[in-house]
């Protein structure tokens, strides 16, 4: 690690959009969108809430390109259950559009909630176990 | 097969049976480990890994500081591969405090002061774990605010049959001396943001921490208005109700609420649960801040009520005061 002072060349998306505190500013407004809105929010309803917010920090570090280990694999485990529950296009769409919203809020800029977006929608087949 | 992780301790080697946590492994083993709710809420089973890392899951709501250092509480941690650990440094952690003052304030609730001559620190609304000679432990919040005397306060609700609250009400006398732990927990008043409305609801004996922190905030000159709002089923159940109303009087920005949500009907209180009543007084929470203490259900149902009407989780205390379940 060096100590670079023009960091506008290879500053990484998770960084742009503000890193760590971002991440936590977003997923208050984001698991409150998700928790109202009555097409998902019954995947969301038998655990408690700071293991919620912990999985949701989770599933928004990794939208916003930031440091996670998880596969594919782990993607499709982590929503196994829920396509036994019916989770399909819809909910998924549901939620991109949260997430859209939040950053929106948040003032992030265009640019960067669409490099947002085109992560999450990578993981379609895999949340979607396809 | 599945590999069981080993444990060691004090130089010992257990190893974890299928489903085990560290505590009930150790426990098994009659290792004398101190323990409370094991839930994951008093922190009286803290302990330490000293080379693996524990599982995030042991560590919630631990401070950043402890996790960094491997701590974890014994009755979360279900261990994924061996570790070496130990109990925290118990130096300066348990201190002995004289029983000065037993004082029912309701028919059920019992004002509790204990001395301390050691030094102390803690803020009002935070928690303690008590111990009695025999070892037995239990959480209890602080009512009163730091000051000169050495002194803490307790509301202790007696439970029918409850090990550590009958023995408070009907054995414990004064002169007696306990050990205390020390002060646990992040649900008390911050100076800063003074002018930001606060929300608080309590049942039964959680009025003590929230008492606390209102006298904390008036004290420390919280200008924002104060809500608070106190509930039982029936008037037995609320107490101190002539201090909270002379408060109200003499603070402008506090406001005291008693609800009852039994069939008695009266003037000066609010019908209904009181975090219903609460949760219906204002359309949104957004900016505010939210203490919450008391009966489990009540507190979870309501943070995420709060929550959900615009209360950020990061502005949003709580203490649920969980009952440890009878051993199976
Ligand atoms: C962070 C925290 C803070 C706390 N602060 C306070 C406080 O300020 N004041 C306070 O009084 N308590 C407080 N408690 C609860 C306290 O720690 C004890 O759990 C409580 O006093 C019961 O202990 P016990 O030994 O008397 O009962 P135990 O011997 O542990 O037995 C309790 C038994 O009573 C049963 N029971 C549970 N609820 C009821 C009920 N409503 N009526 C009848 N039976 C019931 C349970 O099934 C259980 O079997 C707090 C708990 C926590 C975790
Ligand atoms: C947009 C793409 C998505 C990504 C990148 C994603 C990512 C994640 C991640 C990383 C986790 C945490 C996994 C763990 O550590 O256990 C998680 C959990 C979860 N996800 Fe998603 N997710 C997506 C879409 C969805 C959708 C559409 C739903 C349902 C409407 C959903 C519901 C859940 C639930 C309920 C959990 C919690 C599981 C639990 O509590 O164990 N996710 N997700
Ligand atoms: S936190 Fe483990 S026993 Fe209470």
């Amino acid at each position: 690690m060096s100590a670079t002072v023009d960091t506008t060349v290879n500053e990484t998306l998770f960084d742009k959009i503000g890193g760590a505190p971002a991440v936590n500013a977003a997923v208050d407004i984001f698991y409150r969108k998700v928790l109202l809105d009555y097409r998902i929010n019954r995947f969301f309803e038998n655990t408690d809430m700071d293991t919620q917010m912990a999985k949701q920090k989770a599933f928004l570090t990794m939208a916003f390109g930031g440091p996670n280990n998880y596969t594919g694999t782990d993607m499709r485990n982590a929503h196994a259950q829920f396509i036994k529950m019916g989770l399909d296009d819809s909910h998924f769409d549901a939620v991109m559009e949260h997430l859209g919203a939040t950053l929106e809020e948040l003032n992030v800029p265009p640019e960067l909630i669409a490099e947002v977006a085109a992560i999450a929608e990578s993981t379609r087949n895999d949340v979607l176990n396809r | 097969m599945e590999h069981m992780p080993n444990l060691t301790f004090e130089e010992h080697d257990f190893t974890c049976q299928p489903g085990e946590t560290v505590l009930d492994t150790l426990l098994r083993e009659n290792c004398d480990i101190p323990n409370g709710c094991r839930q994951g809420v008093c922190q009286s089973c803290l302990m330490r890994s000293l080379d693996n890392a524990p599982s995030a899951s042991a560590q919630l709501g631990l401070k950043d500081t402890l996790q960094q250092q491997n701590y974890f509480l014994a009755c979360l941690c279900r261990p994924e591969q061996n570790m070496t650990i130990e109990l925290p440094n118990q130096q300066g952690a348990w201190i002995e405090a004289n029983v000065v003052k037993k004082q029912l304030l309701s028919p059920d609730i019992l004002r509790l002061v204990l001395e301390y001559e050691t030094e102390f620190h803690f803020f009002a609304g935070q928690f303690i774990n008590l111990k009695r000679p025999d070892g037995l432990i239990r959480s209890y919040s602080i009512a009163n605010i730091p000051h000169h005397e050495n002194i803490l306060e307790f509301h202790i609700r007696r439970l029918p049959a409850g090990q550590f609250s009958t023995w408070v009400h009907d054995e414990l006398e004064i002169g007696m001396e306990l050990t205390i732990s020390q002060a646990q927990g992040s649900c008390h008043y911050l100076p800063g943001r003074a002018e930001q409305p606060l929300l608080l609801v309590g049942t039964g004996s959680g009025l003590a921490p929230l008492w606390g922190i209102v006298t904390d905030a008036l004290v420390k000159g919280h200008s924002g208005p104060i809500y608070l709002y106190h509930g039982s089923r029936d008037p037995d159940g609320l107490y101190l109700e002539d201090e909270m109303r002379e408060m109200a009087m003499e603070f402008e920005n506090f406001q005291y609420t008693p609800c009852l949500s039994g069939d008695t009907m009266a003037a000066d209180y609010a019908r209904g649960r009181a975090h219903d009543v609460a949760l219906s007084s204002a359309h949104s929470f957004k900016g505010w801040r939210v203490y919450l203490c008391g009966h489990p259900e009540m507190v979870n149902q309501t943070r995420k009520m709060a929550y959900l009407k615009g209360a950020s989780l990061n502005d949003i205390y709580a203490d649920a005061f969980h009952v440890a379940s009878i051993e199976k």
